[in-house]
């Protein structure tokens, strides 16, 4: 079977994943989609009835067994300051990132 | 015999009747960890020495002064005859995929390297209130992409305590592996694909996969979401229990969790096994491989001696009382691998854009020029190949032109396979079983490096375990016996939603049952 990912639309793929990879990097990753999409094709051959519905999860979520949503109202966090500390780089309570890159509309 | 040597309930035992405090208790297990566990992983670490290849290196971080302060307030609470809760003093490994306040909670991947978790995840948190003292957090596969750990961004990557030139499983392998050499009596894994019970398998160990729902997945560095289950990896089934009795049950955290309670695991433990109905399938006894030179996926017979231990195991449950039926049709069991492929990897890579270098975790050096190059270089130097792949991949298949043909049929196809096990396990039904029996992996822990590579052979590792994962069903794997080369081999015990309670009773009925048999007797490689 010809490789189904091409190497544009791998190409395609790694911009939209927002990732860079070497060439060795694409060489490798490219071969074993293609490898894993060999065996995702095994699903086309299974005989499925136009009425089997999908399911996100195993079991079963109803009435009975699911939770409530929640009241929507604000509860202040504990520690905030904790959360805020692990941002690469701060500055006088925000979060600071390199230019954010912006094309100006006609 | 150490203490550490000891189950979870004989230490807490020990510890009520003040045969030993929680302190020595907590020193037993840094002893052990420092003679068997050689050096952490770490991010680029050094080649790997001769002393290395013979040592388990289940952890990434110890956390002993956090355990030591625990276990001296557990020796206080003990002196001033306060009940210090049901795991009190037990010593236990955490999966370093679960965040646990102040800790490192790194997933085992260079871009949350530097993460220290704000909060605790609901299952470590009802660990420590119940008592269990956290020793540490153990590897795994990077982000729990893997079957072997190897792809883990710390190294050493973990070795099988049975024979260190052999993978611990994964992606729970630090966690198995930490159990199997002695070092904790417990430890809280997570399992997706099979990631708790392939390792317990390998490192002869006891794991459990809940049913989907019956243990909180909050402060769980997430996979996919839909599969992802926290559960108990321990020495032997009841101490398994008493730890799912601990992180089981509904949390407000978590609207997937159950809002119903859990049942008591411990109650008819004992009870054996007579009456049950235990089923084989022909589906669990042949397995997939993909041909190492063109890809072409082919039938093979399960290795006879994987077989002989689960048929064992069958006539050992009988001569015990149960009724086995055979032949149990699960048909679509093969499709599990497929459908994971697709299903996970879409979750995967929804899951993965969160890391971007803004918030926490690693961000790219300088020189950057916007902010995309900033995201596209961060999640160049932290992901490893393995996360990578999965981002790709779900992009793909979740694709507008591709979403029909791939997503939306794997999970119709997942409608499938839990109707197998609706069908087998509905008391109305021809088959009405209580569990069934089944082996846990392919082959018993291959050696390091075997597999490593290639990702589709690898994936396969887990296609007797994925299907439970896709049902959301119960699963349990227990020691059965060893093959030739002295490696453990696992047995698999699958259960309608919520029946954990019956796997517990049938696993501790073949435990009590095999007490005495040779194999039991033999201790892995490096504890002898």
């Amino acid at each position: 079977m010809s490789d189904q990912i091409t190497i544009e639309v791998f190409n395609h793929l790694v911009g939209l994943a927002a990732l860079e990879l070497t060439e060795e990097q694409a060489e490798y990753l490219r071969k074993q989609l293609n490898n894993q999409l060999k065996v995702i094709q095994e699903l086309k051959a299974i005989p499925l009835d136009e009425n089997v519905p999908i399911s996100l999860h195993g079991v079963p979520y109803e009435k009975e067994n699911s939770v409530a949503p929640r009241e929507d109202i604000w509860k202040p966090y504990p520690d905030p300051e904790a959360i805020l500390a692990q941002a690469p780089q701060m500055e006088d309570g925000y979060i600071i990132v390199p230019d954010i890159p912006h094309t100006t509309l006609k | 015999m150490e203490l550490c040597d000891l189950t979870a309930l004989d230490l807490t035992l020990l510890l009520r009747q003040k045969k030993a405090s929680a302190v020595e208790i907590i020193e037993s297990a840094y002893r052990r960890i420092g003679e068997v566990d050689g050096r952490p992983g770490s991010l680029d670490s050094s080649p790997l020495t001769d002393e290395d290849k013979r040592k388990v290196h289940a952890f990434i971080t110890l956390t002993d002064e956090r355990a030591v302060e625990k276990a001296k307030m557990i020796d206080r609470q003990m002196a001033a005859g306060e009940d210090p809760g049901p795991l009190a003093g037990v010593p236990f490994s955490v999966k370093d995929i679960f965040c646990v306040s102040g800790t490192p909670s790194t997933a085992a991947s260079r871009i949350l390297a530097n993460f220290n978790a704000p909060y605790t995840a609901t299952p470590v948190a009802r660990m420590e209130a119940a008592g269990a003292v956290m020793v540490g957090k153990v590897n795994l596969d990077e982000f729990t992409y893997g079957s072997s750990n190897e792809s883990s961004a710390f190294q050493p990557s973990p070795r099988n305590p049975w024979k260190t030139d052999r993978v611990p499983g994964g992606s729970s392998g630090g966690s198995a592996a930490s159990v199997a050499a002695g070092e904790v009596p417990l430890s809280l894994g997570t399992d997706t694909a099979g990631s708790i019970r392939q390792p317990a398998a390998f490192c002869g160990v006891v794991g459990v996969k809940p049913t989907y729902g019956r243990v909180s997945r909050y402060g769980l560095i997430a996979f996919a979401s839909s599969l992802d289950c926290p559960g108990p990896v321990a020495r032997n089934v009841t101490d398994a229990a008493a730890m799912l009795q601990v992180i089981a049950g509904a949390d407000e955290h978590d609207a997937t969790a159950s809002p119903d309670a859990a049942p008591d695991y411990l109650a008819k433990i004992e009870s054996g096994v007579k009456g049950m109905r235990i089923g084989l399938s022909q589906d669990y006894f042949r397995i997939t491989y993909p041909d190492p030179d063109t890809g072409e996926l082919m039938t093979q017979p399960l290795p006879t001696e994987i077989e002989k231990t689960v048929r064992q195991a069958a006539e050992k449950l009988a001569s015990l009382g149960a009724e086995i039926i055979e032949d149990v049709p699960m048909p679509n069991t093969r499709y599990g691998i497929p459908a994971f492929f697709v299903i996970s990897r879409v979750e995967a890579a929804s899951n993965l854009h969160r890391y971007d270098g803004v918030k926490y975790g690693l961000r790219a050096e300088e020189p950057i020029t916007d902010l995309r190059d900033m995201y596209r270089r961060t999640r160049n130097q932290g992901f490893g190949l393995q996360p990578k792949l999965r981002i790709l991949m779900g992009m793909y298949v979740s694709a507008a032109q591709y979403s029909e043909e791939y997503y939306k049929r794997a999970l119709r196809v997942r409608t499938l396979i839990r109707g197998d096990f609706e069908n087998v396990f509905d008391p109305n039904g021809k088959y009405r079983l209580d569990a069934l029996l089944t082996p846990t992996t392919p082959t018993t822990a291959f050696e390091m490096a075997a597999v490593y590579g290639n990702s589709v052979l690898m994936q396969y590792a887990d296609q007797l375990t994925v299907p439970a994962n896709h049902a959301g069903v119960p699963g349990i794997s227990l020691p059965g016996g060893l093959d030739e080369n002295q490696l453990p081999v696992g047995i698999q015990l699958l259960g309608a939603d919520y029946t954990e309670d019956k796997l517990f009773r049938i696993g501790r009925a073949f435990e009590r049952a095999t007490e005495a048999e040779a194999w039991r007797q033999v201790k892995p490689e490096v504890l002898q």
